[in-house]
């Protein structure tokens, strides 16, 4: 077995075994301490999978998914099941990002349980559960592996937002789990579709397409593209998404918006564009039409939002829909500003929600109407909500710049009156984000003092910058670098596009 | 021709120890006459039995009762699989009746010999080669139900649920008697195999309507016995009725004997140009209205009697892909009826593991309740709470469940092997409807403990399982996490 591989189990093994052992400690703070390390030590585990490997040493025509290393064992040869897992320049920075919100939700669980009856140490081992579950999406190089760590995150996320939400938990979290429970088994489908066409699950030869006859592949695209849609969420499956992330703990709506909503964005790239490109490119346009609507009316739905938490939900739906009109005009632009978005957006929205939590957990209210002044008696959190506001508004310097700019670009560069129109509707869209986050900066730093925010003392606890920084610095420098994300996508994007021709 | 058959002993020796099991409890109730000498009796037996089936079972498929080329007791791989499975339920069930047995309310001789009979009918089924042994091993697993489920003395629950399964399944049982001897008017055979060569050399046959009435009364009766809708009616007040131990053999043995039973028709006798659309329509409406049905419960046991309603639609699902040509290619054909056997053998595991938790979690002697009364119960008894919710996330397919997520993998498998996408989607979407409840009773194990008094005996700290039920529980749900890692296990058994 060499390094890589080892990594690989590594960074899959070492969360699963931390939640067991998290469950295991009796101790409720030396559990959440047990299970901050174990998510610190898979962050130190994913980090080096950038290491070698990255050239393709084999005879015959370079296959499409050119993994850094990868890990294959057969597992259920019955089901068509193995237990292939690998990494490359698509999967990487989501996989680095995953293991570091989870390293950062830990800790800052470690400081502060939220209310709601749970314990910590079980938040915790969940937290843990959903790594797992996210990781292995990401790694995954078997479909039906795939589809197996999509239904992963599932309970556990829904036991996080029904243990530790707010007061209309349980009907949020049972509409998380329905809702998103249908997209998975659509993917069920979806996969055995292909897995019944092709007669293999390995995402690595079925890349391109090839063998699949053009009705299978549509087929599949409606199934898989509807599975991802409802993750994403694509405008109008994105229901659930608001009052999940209304209702869920702070740290639930870190890992939710930060990166299992990338689960629904990077399946579509990876396995639905991947495996089925002529149903890809057949359902571009519908893809691109909703991606704008959702674009717009994200940010209408935001620009009338009273509240705190469900304007930033709202926000994501707009952002995930730049990701998905990148996706949607399957060219190298395209899928490339989705990849940034998607990491600007985990970045971003993680440490909106992180700063909307602590708002929250303040004031006691995430009513707009509520909340001003915040600069006045809190200027360092109010200062950092600026930073995170405009961020995501995508100016440029900032991480958010890069996937929004570019996905209309790419749009733009499509050509066609249609594809020109869809650009030209996102940029207006991407000027109503800068609005309603001016305005959501204006309701709530500016202005004199409301009573709720009157009473707040100026400083940061230690364990809030300790679990910021890291987010802030990360969209300086996917802003000021995108390189860093790009540099390692932009082989395997054209590996994918060359494949999908 | 000889009129003296030789006869396979070894091929009986199931059926054998499964028989003697029940003389033995009979005995030993009279001779020793105390209730736990009675269950030890019955225990052990059903342990050689299960060991018995297991151990001829690995040898080469064995014949005997043959005429020629038709045999009437086949017992190969899959006979071997249920025989086994029925030992192996009947003692899961034995240990969950220990509660019972004590509360003195139920003769603990009567019903041992009672379960052990049952089992000898499901030993027998697995091995029917002919409709009439089929016939009779079915009623010999079910006429003993009958009793036991009533046999709890002053309980009108009881009597009444007894009442009506007995009016039903004889309904079923005249229905399929009925089927049978018109599928023998028209073919002159009994045999499955001889049944199913005749229909396919002979397809004139299939036009004469004689043989389509015949087929649909084979078909439907044993629908009754799965508890498919529209023949499902009986199965809510009945296992609500029985005791909970009982109750528990009817939803995993007793519906484990129908699917058997309904396999060997359809795999070997009918022709599935003819049940595939009946199947596929029956799958469709049993899934359906058992987990719309299900959504609306607040008693526990009308809950999970339900949701196996819903089940047994699961089963049925790989069936209905014989209704399209795609799906009677000889390989296809085998994968659905693999499928259909591998579906049966988690689910029976998995039920099986929530009726023992919802035993753990209730009074000695007690009905299911409400799920009102298991309100907060994983915060009593985090153990039993947890193997009950992984049942349950089982049962609804998810993880961590894995055991009930490869099965739904697998049935969707065969269904789209055999091209019926449409199917397919009909039990993704219903996995859907089955979450809402199975997570519903879940999430109430965790719910914080209401304001009402707990109920009697269940008061934290007061009553721990009784040992064997603990057992069984944990056995059943290290089992099913197994089998979740390992699902090749149970594919490769299911295949054979």
């Amino acid at each position: 077995m060499r390094f890589g591989q080892v990594l690989l189990g590594a960074v899959l093994a070492l969360p699963a075994a931390g939640a067991a052992l998290v469950a295991a400690v009796p101790r409720d703070r030396a559990a959440r301490l047990v299970g901050t390390v174990v998510a610190g030590l898979t962050l130190l585990a994913a980090l080096p999978l950038a290491a070698g490997g990255r050239g393709w040493m084999a005879y015959g025509p370079p296959p499409a998914v050119r993994p850094w290393h990868q890990l294959d064992l057969p597992w259920v040869p019955g089901l068509d099941l193995r237990f292939h897992v690998g990494v490359d320049g698509i999967s990487y920075p989501l996989v680095v990002l995953t293991a570091l919100l989870t390293l950062l939700c830990c800790a800052y669980t470690l400081w502060k349980v939220p209310d709601g009856g749970g314990s910590g140490r079980a938040l915790v081992a969940l937290l843990l559960v959903v790594e797992v579950g996210i990781l292995g999406t990401f790694l995954a190089l078997d479909l039906v592996l795939f589809f197996l760590f999509f239904e992963v995150v599932l309970l556990p996320m829904y036991a996080i937002i029904a243990g530790w939400g707010g007061a209309d938990r349980r009907r949020a979290a049972r509409k998380f789990v329905l809702y998103t429970l249908l997209g998975s088994v659509l993917l069920l489908v979806g996969v055995y579709v292909v897995v019944a066409a092709a007669g293999t699950a390995d995402i690595v030869a079925l890349t391109g397409g090839s063998g699949l006859s053009r009705g299978t592949q549509l087929a599949a695209f409606i199934l898989l593209g509807l599975a991802f849609a409802v993750k994403s969420p694509l405008w109008p499956l994105h229901s659930w998404l608001p009052d999940a992330h209304t209702q869920a703990p702070t740290v639930g709506s870190v890992v939710l918006a930060g990166v299992l909503l990338k689960m629904g964005t990077y399946g579509l790239i990876r396995v639905a564009v991947g495996v089925a490109p002529e149903g890809a490119r057949w359902a571009a346009p519908v893809l691109g039409a909703l991606a704008v609507a959702a674009i717009l009316v994200g940010a209408l739905v935001c620009l009338a939002q009273e509240e705190l938490k469900r304007l930033i939900a709202y926000s994501s739906v707009g952002h995930m829909g730049f990701v998905l009109l990148g996706v949607a005009t399957l060219t190298a632009t395209g899928i490339e500003a989705a990849l940034i978005g998607n990491i600007a957006h985990g970045v971003i929205t993680g440490l909106l929600f992180f700063l909307a939590g602590a708002v929250k957990d303040r004031t006691g209210t995430g009513s707009l109407a509520e909340l001003s002044g915040l600069r006045e008696t809190a200027p360092r959190l109010a200062g950092l909500l600026g930073f995170a506001a405009v961020a995501s508004l995508g100016l440029p310097g900032l991480a958010g710049f890069w996937g929004e700019a570019f996905a209309v670009v790419a749009a733009v560069e499509r050509g066609g009156t249609f594809w020109t129109v869809l650009g030209v509707l996102a940029a207006v869209g991407g000027a109503l984000t800068a609005a309603y986050f001016l305005r959501l900066l204006r309701r709530v730093t500016h202005g004199r003092p409301s009573p709720a925010v009157g009473r707040l003392a100026p400083g940061l606890a230690g364990a809030e910058l300790t679990a910021w920084a890291p987010l802030v610095l990360l969209a300086l420098a996917v802003g000021l670098a995108p390189a860093l994300v790009l540099g390692v996508a932009s082989d395997p994007v054209a590996a994918l596009l060359e494949a999908a021709r | 021709m000889s009129l003296v058959q030789s006869v396979d002993n070894v091929a009986l020796l199931p059926a054998y120890l499964a028989a003697g099991t029940a003389v033995l409890v009979l005995l030993a109730d009279l001779l020793v006459a105390r209730a736990a000498a009675t269950v030890a009796v019955a225990a052990a037996g059903a342990a050689a039995t299960a060991l018995g089936a297991a151990l001829v079972g690995t040898g080469a498929a064995r014949r005997t009762f043959c005429v020629g080329a038709d045999c009437s007791y086949v017992f190969g791989g899959r006979a071997a699989l249920v025989g086994a499975l029925f030992a192996l339920l009947t003692l899961g069930v034995l240990a969950l009746s220990g509660p019972l047995l004590r509360a003195g309310r139920t003769p603990a001789g009567e019903y041992c010999f009672l379960l052990a009979c049952s089992m000898t009918g499901g030993v027998v089924l697995g091995a029917a080669g002919d409709l009439i042994t089929l016939i009779v091993a079915l009623e010999t697993l079910t006429l003993p139900l009958y009793v036991l489920v009533g046999l709890r003395r002053g309980s009108l629950a009881g009597a009444e649920a007894a009442v009506t399964f007995f009016v039903v399944s004889v309904v079923a049982t005249t229905l399929t008697l009925l089927g049978a001897a018109l599928l023998y008017a028209v073919t002159g055979g009994l045999h499955l195999g001889r049944l199913g060569a005749t229909l396919a050399e002979r397809p004139a046959l299939l036009d004469v309507p004689l043989t389509t009435a015949a087929v649909a009364l084979v078909v439907l009766g044993l629908a009754f016995k799965v508890a498919a809708v529209p023949f499902h009616a009986w199965a809510p007040a009945t296992y609500d009725g029985a005791p909970l131990p009982v109750a528990a053999y009817l939803s995993t043995a007793s519906k484990l004997g129908g699917v058997v039973a309904l396999l060997a028709v359809v795999e070997h006798a009918l022709p599935p140009a003819t049940t595939g659309p009946v199947l596929a329509l029956l799958a469709v409406l049993t899934m359906t209205v058992g987990n719309l049905v299900a959504l609306r419960q607040r008693r526990t046991v009308r809950l999970l009697a339900w949701s196996s309603v819903a089940q047994a639609g699961y089963i049925l699902a790989p069936l209905g892909a014989l209704a399209l040509a795609a799906g009677r290619a000889g390989d296809v054909r085998a994968t659905a009826y693999a499928a259909a056997v591998a579906y049966a053998v988690f689910f029976v595991l998995l039920e099986l593991a929530a009726f023992a938790a919802v035993v753990a979690l209730r009074p000695a002697d007690a009905d299911g309740g409400t799920l009102d009364d298991l309100r907060g119960a994983a915060r009593r008894r985090p153990w039993v709470g947890a193997a009950f919710a992984l049942a349950l996330t089982g049962l609804a397919g998810l993880p961590p469940g894995l055991a009930g997520l490869f099965a739904k993998v697998t049935v969707v498998r065969a269904l789209l092997d055999g091209g019926a996408g449409w199917l397919a989607l009909v039990v993704a979407v219903n996995a859907v409807f089955g979450l809402a409840y199975y997570l519903r009773l879940a999430a109430l194990l965790y719910a914080p403990a209401g304001t009402a008094p707990a109920p009697d005996g269940d008061r934290p700290g007061q009553r721990a399982p009784a040992r064997a039920v603990a057992v069984t529980l944990a056995v059943a749900t290290v089992v099913a996490v197994a089998v979740g890692l390992a699902p090749q296990l149970v594919l490769d058994l299911a295949g054979r």
